[in-house]
């Protein structure tokens, strides 16, 4: 797999399509595995690892998903991050030692981490709200390993796991939703407190412990054990379309009682973005948030919504330097980034087809 | 949010689950409340007089406070963790742990998910126990050294050992 070649493309999950899609970018499953016979990666020597990334590699090889090993371990620090920013891996897996990589499958559908916290960690996504989808696709993968590899699995516990609180089915559901009416009208953290009360966990772009850049939150199951895969999707799938409903009100509400001030705002930053020289990633990710319900609400009617769902991922650190193909310090990527979003964002033909 | 230190502003990378005579507390902290919480003797040792300044009796009571149950400091035959080092590091070292650290981890796991009990998918080719054949291989292979250096004794105690496992797969 050449990495240079996924500069020019973006995953399916994020270009805009599927159920819901102006407010569910995209739905996420991932299971924990680890292999019965070696300790946990925590406690694996190194050729611990490299055995069990050679049994992992050749049941990837024998499943249909086609998927195409990447050696981590091998690649440089730039084109890890790279694979972070595109929620190929882990940011565990980028910064963890010793032999270790990831599987990914045709159009980033799925990937499978090897020696992150657990020996395995799937993963499928898809784009907008389409869970039960997602489901099938990783049960079936899991599946295919399981004929291949022998699974730490107790009865009563289930999948074992290194962390305790991801034992039994080891999975987690997730969904991605573009919440920015509900961050402006300040109903955010009302919809947080009900969550939680669920017992479900929200965070950021980037997983555990990010921050909300671009008024983007993952919602997920903290439960793994003692209610079935189906049964902890099904409690995602439920609440995930009053969260929807909750966002479509607030939007309502800003486009009846602040039409002017939110055009005008919403005009501002798509001015910004194709005019700046200098711009920062978290500014940027403001204003595309802007942006993007800005399309949704009918007040931008020249631009995809794929396309900005693109610019979120494509003007981030590594995204950037792997375009422009060099190594650039925090104030060249401020210049990059916004020459990027100009030649993006100006009317023409598609700047990367040249 | 959930994400962030229980003692500053900044977020919390350090999930901590405590427990003290089987109660069980959860703590969120960053990096360095984190350190502080894992080890608070530091804190004082730097602010205070040294450890070889402090009388002997003093110090010795301050470690014994501090010293995790005898039974927190058994090991795990396979991957020689113990339950103490399992509450600093948040993950376990292999899947016998399960086994091994049981009546430890079930109220945690209670704690954490309302639920001891797997009711999800069953690998289709499901062993009865697989950390149980883990065990066998593991218990065999060591036999086999045992007995290849003579250390009879040794021998002996795992011969017993499979055997228990034996009769508790037969059941």
């Amino acid at each position: 797999m050449n990495l240079d070649d996924l500069t020019r493309t973006s995953g399916e999950w994020l270009r805009g399509a599927g159920p819901e899609s102006d407010i569910v970018i995209c739905s996420r499953i991932r299971l924990a595995r680890n292999l019965a016979t070696y300790p946990f990666t925590n406690r694996a020597t190194r050729s611990d690892k490299t055995e069990i990334e050679r049994e992992a590699k050749a049941a990837l090889a024998k499943t249909s998903f086609q998927l195409e090993y990447l050696d981590v371990h091998a690649l440089n620090p730039l084109d890890r991050q790279f694979l972070v920013e595109r929620q190929l891996i882990s940011r565990e897996l980028m910064q963890s030692e010793g032999p270790r990589g990831v599987a990914i499958g045709p159009e980033e559908n799925m990937s499978v981490m090897v020696n992150e916290e657990d020996h395995l960690r799937i993963q499928a996504v898809h784009a907008g709200l389409s869970l039960y989808d997602v489901w099938e696709q990783i049960n079936l993968l899991d599946d295919q390993l399981e004929q291949q590899l022998d699974f730490a699995f107790s009865p009563q516990l289930g999948y074992l796991t290194a962390c305790p609180t991801n034992v039994g089915t080891g999975i987690r559901v997730g969904v991605m939703l573009h919440l920015p009416a509900l961050v402006q009208t300040r109903e955010i953290e009302k919809v947080f407190r009900a969550l939680h009360k669920i017992n479900l966990a929200v965070r950021g772009l980037y997983g555990e412990g990010t921050q909300a850049f671009g008024d983007f939150y993952q919602i997920s199951n903290q439960q793994t054990l003692g209610k079935s895969e189906l049964e902890l999707i099904k409690t995602l799938n439920d609440v995930i379309p009053q969260i929807i409903e909750y966002e479509r009100r607030a939007r309502k509400d800003l486009v009846d009682n602040r039409r002017q001030n939110l055009h005008d705002q919403v005009s501002r930053a798509y001015g910004v973005l194709k005019t700046a020289h200098q711009i920062s990633s978290e500014e940027t990710m403001h204003l595309l948030s802007s942006v993007r319900m800005g399309i949704n609400l009918g007040l931008i009617d020249d631009l995809e919504i794929a396309t900005v769902n693109e610019l979120f991922i494509h003007t981030q650190p590594a995204h950037l330097q792997k375009i422009q193909g060099r190594h650039l310090e925090v104030d060249d990527r401020n210049e990059a980034r916004a020459q990027y979003l100009r030649s993006r964002l100006s009317p023409g033909p598609d700047p990367r087809t040249n | 949010m959930r994400e962030k230190c229980q003692r500053c502003t900044k977020p919390a990378t350090y999930h901590i689950t405590d427990i003290d005579g089987g109660k069980v507390r959860e703590h969120h902290f960053c990096d360095e409340h984190a350190r502080q919480h894992l080890s608070p003797q530091e804190e004082t040792e730097q602010t205070g007089t040294t450890p070889t300044a402090a009388p002997a009796s003093s110090k010795a009571s301050s470690r014994a406070a501090k010293e995790p149950p005898a039974a927190e400091k058994r090991p795990c035959p396979y991957c020689q963790m113990t339950f103490a080092e399992f509450r600093n590091a948040g993950r376990l070292g292999c899947p016998h742990d399960y086994e091994e650290f049981r009546n430890e981890l079930l109220p945690l796991l209670e704690n954490i998910h309302d639920e001891t009990r797997h009711t999800g998918k069953f690998p289709r080719r499901a062993p009865d126990s697989t950390e149980r054949q883990t065990q066998m291989i593991e218990l065999r292979k060591t036999l086999k050294q045992a007995i290849d250096v003579e250390d009879y004794e040794l021998a002996a105690r795992l011969r017993d050992q499979i055997r228990t496992l034996e009769q508790e797969a037969g059941r």
